[in-house]
């Protein structure tokens, strides 16, 4: 009895001074543009990493995590270098998140090389990406998930022969425009032509572009541009010319129907139809009860986009890294965590895959409907588990 | 001594090196020894003290006022980069001779068109330059990198200094050293009586027409010089990084230079040094402090300075200095 109860003390003082005695503080350095023109992405990625680690902080085993943030500015390459070698060198972080602009993810990757900091890429969405740097691990997308199955779905559900792409002339847009154009003549179909329509900065006249394709009367446009203000002038020139009763469909990729702009674009986007990985509108119980914690969190009027939930999506895979190797981060160890991770995101089942380090989630296709008088995203198909089609059909640079 | 005698004096003695002026190569050194975490913003402002010394030498000395001076960097920048990616060459010397002659080509070519015109035409061309340039990259994708950019690889300099991208201490020696040597060249030609003239034509550009100087000559020479060190700074920028986007050639990287002239002070050699280093630590722990709102404090010096400061730090220096000798004189 009295031996039980000495055992019983020994073992609770054991368990406090090893909790004691272990809690670690976990730097992770997040490189985010919060200022310029990407700086409501950087908001959506940060409140859904935040929104992750105010729920979860029993999964990080009594360790804390500190985030130390930087801001990368544009998309040039050269700040996001040394907020990345100051991150390392001088804040001793051990693990990278982040990453707006793929150019930012590139030009770190022979630091992150050098350095064995695993990092975490929450967006930057160029394909060849992750086979930079041996601790890269994506969970955010290609242009080539979404791009290559609207492009099959077009050709094979929707029964198109003909179309043509729009893109802004930029890598995203180029490679969304290929992706698509793969998708749909591998399907069977015919694109006609990808015109290129103005450059990310300044939201092009999009008329004499339209005007185009309407003399030219494909089935279908597909339009890859950047959310945003972007969309909204591709959804009003599409209605203003009138092209909907020409019969020709305007698709796309998600990007055109993000969630915070969709009320923006009025009911001309009423029947738009997208291939993405993430609206806030799905009717699942993890989105739904992502969604509320969300509103809870920011306000009624704040709504997760993709950036959000890849934000979102990203902390739980650096919190799972942080538990499994109890708060002692190694490079290598964590990476043999990340390749084949899984989680139940709030954009249905993810994995990273373990050969190349990029995710795999499902795609879904999104029709605009009206419920009442608020536009809403309805989820009328799924391709379950997408790898990155530009990687499986080794596309130029992607292997 | 008569005030003859005196500004004769002066004038032979104006380009003598002073002791004040090996503060900032003391500093430089000094911070390499005492702040080994801070070289990687200290190579970036390095290399900004030499891009705005460039644009110095044409708008502080020659007046020539452009927005395209991220047409030289950008050139040099790429042509280091091209080299590197597509012809395996690495060797970081010959890498910058060949940024410096493409871009003094391009000074050379768009100087002889553009400085036809002054002021505001000026001011649109050299930024028509720079943007043409910059679609030329974008159209080139698969030369250039396009949006997404080009790595760039970089040999060992002289086969000794290699360039950690963790300490950036190889680095910012190489680029400490380049800096040195171009304001030799800097300096020497601002105090040269080619750099007279210059000054003359800043001043009075019809009265050195009056009096015969070759004019328009003078300034293609020294636009086509500057851009030779703007293309340095750019192709140093290019092996440093080891990687470069079409950002090289922003009306960003432009403005940023005319901005650290304007903190500085413009047509003082040094106005560079001290406008690049304020820039630079500025943004960078206003940024580390406020990632979300430096921009405005970074705006409000700028207010500041151009309010009471017209002729920058090293102006206001210089007024105190001169204020503090009269009163030691009466």
């Amino acid at each position: 009895m009295r031996i039980s109860r000495l055992v019983a003390a020994a073992a609770v003082a054991a368990m406090f001074s090893a909790g004691a005695a272990y809690a670690k503080t976990v730097k992770v350095g997040i490189v985010l543009p919060y200022t310029g023109g990407g700086a409501d992405f950087a908001k959506q990625i940060e409140k859904g990493m935040k929104l992750y680690l105010s729920q979860n902080k029993d999964k990080l085993g009594g360790h804390e995590v500190e985030l130390v943030t930087r801001d990368s500015k544009r998309p040039g390459g050269d700040i996001a270098k040394v907020a990345v070698q100051e991150l390392i060198t001088r804040e001793k972080v051990d693990i990278l998140g982040g990453f707006v602009y793929s150019p930012n993810a590139m030009s770190v990757a022979p630091l992150v090389t050098e350095a064995k900091v695993p990092m975490v890429i929450m967006n930057a969405g160029t394909s060849f990406i992750p086979a930079m740097s041996p601790y890269y691990a994506r969970v955010s997308f290609t242009m080539w998930q979404s791009g290559y199955h609207m492009g099959k779905y077009a050709a094979e559900k929707l029964g198109y022969k003909t179309a043509m792409a729009g893109f802004t002339n930029y890598p995203p847009g180029k490679d969304s425009a290929a992706a698509f154009k793969r998708g749909f003549e591998d399907a069977g179909g015919k694109v006609q032509e990808l015109i290129p329509m103005g450059g990310p900065r300044e939201v092009p006249d999009f008329t004499p572009f339209f005007q185009k394709v309407k003399d030219a009367k494909p089935n279908a446009l597909y339009m890859f541009v950047p959310a945003g203000s972007h969309a909204s002038a591709v959804v009003k020139t599409y209605n203003d010319l009138g092209m909907r009763g020409a019969g020709i469909a305007l698709i796309g990729p998600g990007d055109i129907t993000q969630d915070t702009k969709l009320q923006g674009m009025g009911d001309g986007a009423q029947g738009l139809v997208t291939v993405h990985h993430y609206s806030a509108d799905y009717d699942t119980p993890e989105n739904k009860a992502f969604v509320k914690a969300w509103k809870a969190a920011y306000g009624a009027d704040s709504t997760p986009d993709f950036m959000g939930v890849q934000g979102y999506d990203g902390m739980a895979a650096i919190v799972d890294v942080i538990n499994k190797l109890n708060g002692e981060i190694d490079a290598d160890k964590a990476m043999d965590i990340l390749k084949g991770w899984k989680f139940a995101s709030p954009r249905g089942p993810i994995m990273i895959d373990p050969q190349t380090r990029d995710i795999v989630q499902n795609e879904y296709v999104h029709k605009v409907t009206k419920q009442g008088d608020r536009l809403m995203i309805e989820v009328v198909a799924t391709i379950p588990q997408v790898k990155d089609p530009c990687k499986e059909l080794k596309v130029g640079k992607c292997k | 001594m008569t005030v003859a005698e005196a500004a004769a004096t002066a004038l032979a003695t104006r380009h003598r090196v002073r002791p004040l002026e090996a503060l900032p190569w003391v500093l430089a050194v000094a911070a390499f020894f005492a702040l080994p975490e801070y070289l990687a913003v200290g190579t970036q402002i390095l290399i900004l003290v030499l891009f705005a010394l460039s644009l110095d030498l044409v708008l502080g000395y020659a007046g020539i006022v452009t927005l395209g001076h991220a047409a030289f960097f950008g050139t040099g920048a790429y042509a280091v980069g091209l080299l590197s990616a597509h012809l395996d060459w690495h060797e970081p010397i010959t890498g910058l001779i060949v940024a410096a002659a493409a871009a003094a080509l391009v000074g050379l070519v768009s100087g002889w068109v553009l400085l036809r015109t002054h002021g505001l035409t000026l001011l649109m061309l050299t930024m028509a330059t720079m943007t043409l340039l910059h679609e030329l990259a974008n159209e080139q994708e698969n030369l250039t990198g396009g949006f997404d950019g080009l790595p760039v690889e970089i040999d060992p300099v002289l086969g000794l200094l290699r360039f950690s991208p963790l300490t950036y201490s190889g680095q910012y020696l190489y680029a400490l050293g380049l800096l040195f040597l171009m304001f030799l060249v800097v300096r020497r030609v601002v105090y040269s009586p080619f750099g007279h003239s210059l000054t003359g034509i800043r001043e009075n550009i019809l009265r050195m027409h009056a009096v015969g100087a070759p004019v328009r000559q003078r300034l293609v020479t020294v636009y086509t010089i500057s851009a030779a060190i703007a293309g340095v700074a750019g192709g140093l920028f290019a092996q440093v990084n080891a990687y470069i986007t079409l950002d090289v050639l922003s009306l960003e990287r432009a403005a940023t230079a005319l901005i650290v002239l304007i903190l500085g002070g413009h047509g003082r050699l040094y106005g560079a040094f001290v406008g690049a280093a304020l820039y630079m630590i500025l943004e960078d722990e206003l940024a580390k402090e406020f990632p979300e709102f430096w921009q405005f404090g970074l705006g409000l010096v700028l207010v500041l300075i151009a309010l009471f400061a017209r002729e920058g730090l090293t102006g206001l220096f210089a007024q105190a200095a001169e204020r503090f000798r009269k009163r030691a004189r009466s």
